[in-house]
């Protein structure tokens, strides 16, 4: 396990060609990209670009530290850019090549550049207009008021016109659907600000609104950038975990060459090598040799299974101990994986449609202000006998002062703290509407293998053994990838036990390990092949080895599952926040049970299959209820995508991270608790934020329908009226500090240091 | 009067200069690699990394 709780286990070396990825550039060179997440020192970046420099072929190579990327160019087409990848896992990191593009890096940077392009464009803008302007409140008149309007309407015009783009943009598709969202009553103050003061400019009249209308543009644009930087930061975080894992599969050509293809060009009938520690990349049917797998991430079975020619291994699951032939199947429809995915898109299309908060509020606010700069008009009409000028000034500036600008930062500041909070935590939010979802659920729904355990063995005490044995069984044990083999090897270290020196150790797939132990033949493995009685199991459903030396009585092992660092307190959390806890696994009933029973979980089923589970959560949602799920395998996806908002940990399966609302990085399970308590308050305070611009608008509308407000006064309430909810949003930081402090005091000193011990082991 | 038609021009040029070598440090990818760069200034070396 690495220390970002990533199942860096058993993926191993890359083990393909690199030349896959490559891409052409315009001037005949070559480009690759490649992910370097074991990056983390000042002194890395060094290490890795002087380290490339000594490969003569290279034209370029740099590291981007802030993704973990490191790019090369070249432009010698015989150049194999194998040596890249080789040369870096020199220096000491595992480097795999991938496609930035596919990746969506290109689109998120190309957006955040063009978004950074109009803020800079605003800013100038905005702080030249704001000089011309505070001459004019200054009391600048006549033809030098006109002088500085017209600069700043010369300044006011293409700057809008550029920088409001991203907020016309969206104001016209949501009008276009007939929806309502925040940026149409921001768009329409923007422009009935900019076409009115254009017409008192030409009038050589003194209500000129130039700076509001660039300085609202202004401030949003900030939120909207900072916005986008985190979600941005946090898709490329996860998509970095796909581009780990997605790789290729060692294909065996009719003339028994081996060559490594990515898996789209893979055919049905193909004949893949799985080296022991691989994924299996397809489903297939065994051609040849025997093995176990483990495949937990794809019926949630905790016990890894033994497979033979002739068995059907599935996409996704990780095979331990022999290597296999594996030949494809059909990739159409009957794959488990096109199955799963199947089920995902159709649960994703019964998803009844989320109106986001923001646009909720946006649509009683923004007709509530057009109808009320509707009344201001009819009101000075009347009054003024039909003064069009006056009339259609006074309501334009109730437009404007309506404050879209803290109405328009009310919900994003929030959320962009909130993100900011969740992915200090560890919590990568791939939705913003996902953080207001969470704040909605009544049920949380776990998985358990992966999920709420970490789908890594641990020994249990089922009575006295002999430290003899403990020896033996590690000394057997130590050279063998099998997880039961591990645990043993593990737990025997922890016990502070040397293994006993045992010689002749062969693997034996499917069965165990055998070996010479003092001359003596001694056997670690199945209980069958080694003699055990499966009566005297003192847990029947739990995974055991057995131990059998020549001339003695067997020895039982029994194993179970590891908790998540943090999941007993996550599940008390919950509790105690009002949420009804449920516990779905596809794994038999005996571990489902233990694991149910330790955390204090009522309602928990076993043996489900994916279909069950997706009904049941259906069938939740269709009862009200608003269901979170937490899930990580194969198994899991249609589930999480069914759900109300769903969580999966960054070990899970590729397609259950798609499936998800957010990923967490951290083997502990806090974040889960932590981001429900975050989305809490980040509503709470949404809704706050929304009562302070209605309480700005209560005291401002007044004053504009009556036709007292200025450029000057709206300049003033709008600034004040923004920074007022901004630092309310920014209060949602204190509360990290808050919620942190409280689970560090009760976490307690023994949990932290099992946390300790797992790492260490690792 | 007189003095802003100078003045004016030359505080808006200025302006626009700082605007223009923004957006060119921008289109240069010098904001790409934030975090990478508040480290490279802590290597001593002299030599460059090979960039285009």
């Amino acid at each position: 396990m690495s220390c970002c709780g990533v199942r860096t286990e058993g993926e191993g070396a890359f083990t393909g060609s690199a030349a896959l990825w490559a891409k052409q550039t315009d001037d005949g060179c070559f480009q690759l990209t490649l992910s370097v997440p074991g990056m983390h020192c000042a002194a890395c970046i060094t290490t890795l670009e002087k380290g490339l420099r000594e490969i003569s072929e290279l034209k370029e190579a740099r590291v981007n530290f802030t993704l973990r990327q490191v790019r090369v160019k070249w432009c010698d087409a015989d150049f194999d850019p194998d040596e890249v990848v080789r040369k870096i896992a020199d220096l000491g990191y595992e480097a795999r090549p991938f496609d930035p593009e596919a990746a969506g890096f290109a689109r998120d940077d190309a957006e955040a550049r063009e978004l950074l392009r109009a803020l800079a464009v605003a800013g100038f803008a905005a702080g030249n207009i704001m000089m011309l302007s505070i001459s004019v409140w200054a009391g600048a008149e006549g033809a030098t008021r006109d002088f500085f309007h017209w600069i700043s309407a010369l300044i006011a015009l293409p700057a809008v016109a550029y920088a409001g783009r991203p907020f016309f943009r969206s104001a016209w598709a949501a009008l276009s659907q007939a929806r309502m969202n925040m940026d149409v009553p921001i768009s329409l103050a923007v422009l009935t600000a900019m076409f009115m003061s254009l017409y008192q400019t030409i009038n050589s009249q003194q209500h000129a609104y130039f700076d509001a209308a660039v300085s609202l543009l202004f401030f949003l644009l900030i939120g909207r950038y900072l916005d986008h930087r985190m979600r941005a930061r946090a898709r490329s975080a996860v998509t970095q975990l796909m581009a780990l894992s997605a790789n290729g599969a060692t294909v065996l050509g009719d003339d028994g060459e081996k060559r490594f293809l990515p898996i789209a060009s893979l055919e049905p009938g193909m004949l893949v090598l799985v080296a022991p520690g691989e994924r299996i990349p397809v489903d297939g049917l065994v051609e040849e040799g025997r093995s176990d797998v483990d495949t937990s991430l794809i019926t949630g079975e905790s016990n890894p299974e033994r497979i033979a020619r002739g068995d059907r291994v599935y996409a996704g699951a990780t095979n331990l101990t022999g290597p296999l032939k594996v030949r494809l199947m059909s990739a159409g429809e009957d794959t488990f994986l096109a199955e799963m995915i199947r089920l995902m898109a159709a649960a994703e299309k019964n998803q009844s449609a989320y109106v986001r908060l923001a646009d909720r509020l946006a649509g009683y606010y923004a007709p509530a202000v057009h109808v009320l700069a509707a009344i201001t008009l009819g009101g000075w009409l009347y009054v003024t006998g039909f003064n069009w000028p006056v009339s259609l000034l006074h309501a334009v500036s109730v437009l404007i002062i309506t404050c879209p600008c803290a109405l328009g930062l009310a919900v994003p500041a929030v959320q962009v703290v909130a993100a900011g909070v969740l992915f200090r935590a560890g919590m990568m939010v791939k939705d913003g509407a996902a953080l207001e979802r969470l704040a909605e659920i009544d049920t949380v729904v776990f998985d358990k293998t992966g999920t709420l355990t970490l789908g890594q063995l641990q020994l249990i005490d089922t009575g006295p053994v002999s430290t003899e044995s403990l020896a033996i069984a590690a000394g057997l044990a130590a050279g063998s990838s099998h997880p039961l083999s591990k645990a043993l090897a593990r737990a025997v270290k922890e016990r502070g036990i040397a293994p006993a020196v045992v010689t002749h150790v062969e693997e034996h797939p499917g069965r165990g390990l055998s070996g010479l132990w003092r001359g003596r033949k001694a056997r670690l493995g199945a209980l069958a092949w080694c003699g055990a009685d499966e009566a005297q199991l003192k847990a029947p459903d739990m995974p055991h080895l057995a131990l059998a030396i020549e001339g003695r009585k067997p020895v039982l092992f029994a194993f179970r599952d590891t908790l998540r660092p943090g999941a007993r307190e996550t599940i008390e959390r919950l509790k105690e926040a009002g949420l009804r806890i449920e516990l779905l696994s596809g794994d038999r009933e005996g571990p489902v049970r233990a694991v149910a029973r330790e955390l204090g979980i009522e309602r928990w089923r076993a043996g489900w299959s994916p279909q069950e589970k997706l009904a049941y959560i259906e069938g939740m949602a269709k009862a009200g209820s608003k269901v979170l799920m937490v899930g990580d395998g194969i198994n899991d996806a249609p589930a999480l995508a069914a759900g109300h908002v769903s969580m999966a940990p960054s070990t899970a399966s590729d397609i259950g991270r798609t499936a998800a609302h957010f990923v967490f990085l951290s083997e502990s399970l806090h974040p889960v608790w932590f981001s429900h308590a975050v989305a809490r308050r980040a509503r709470r305070l949404m809704l706050q934020n929304f009562g302070l611009a209605i309480i700005y608008n209560v005291i401002a509308v007044p004053v504009a329908m009556l036709g007292y407000a200025s450029p000057l006064f709206a300049a003033i309430a709008m600034s004040a009226s923004s920074i007022v909810v901004v630092s309310n949003a920014l209060r949602l930081s204190l509360a990290e500090r808050q919620l942190k402090r409280g689970f560090s005091l009760r976490e307690g000193a023994g949990q932290a240091e099992q946390h300790r011990q797992s790492r260490k082991a690792a | 009067m007189n003095v802003l038609t100078f003045l004016i021009p030359i505080a808006l040029f200025l302006g626009g200069l700082g605007l223009a070598a923004f957006i060119w440090s921008l289109k240069s990818g010098q904001y790409d690699d934030l975090d990478g760069e508040a480290l490279r200034i802590l290597d001593d070396d002299d030599d460059r990394p090979l960039t285009d």
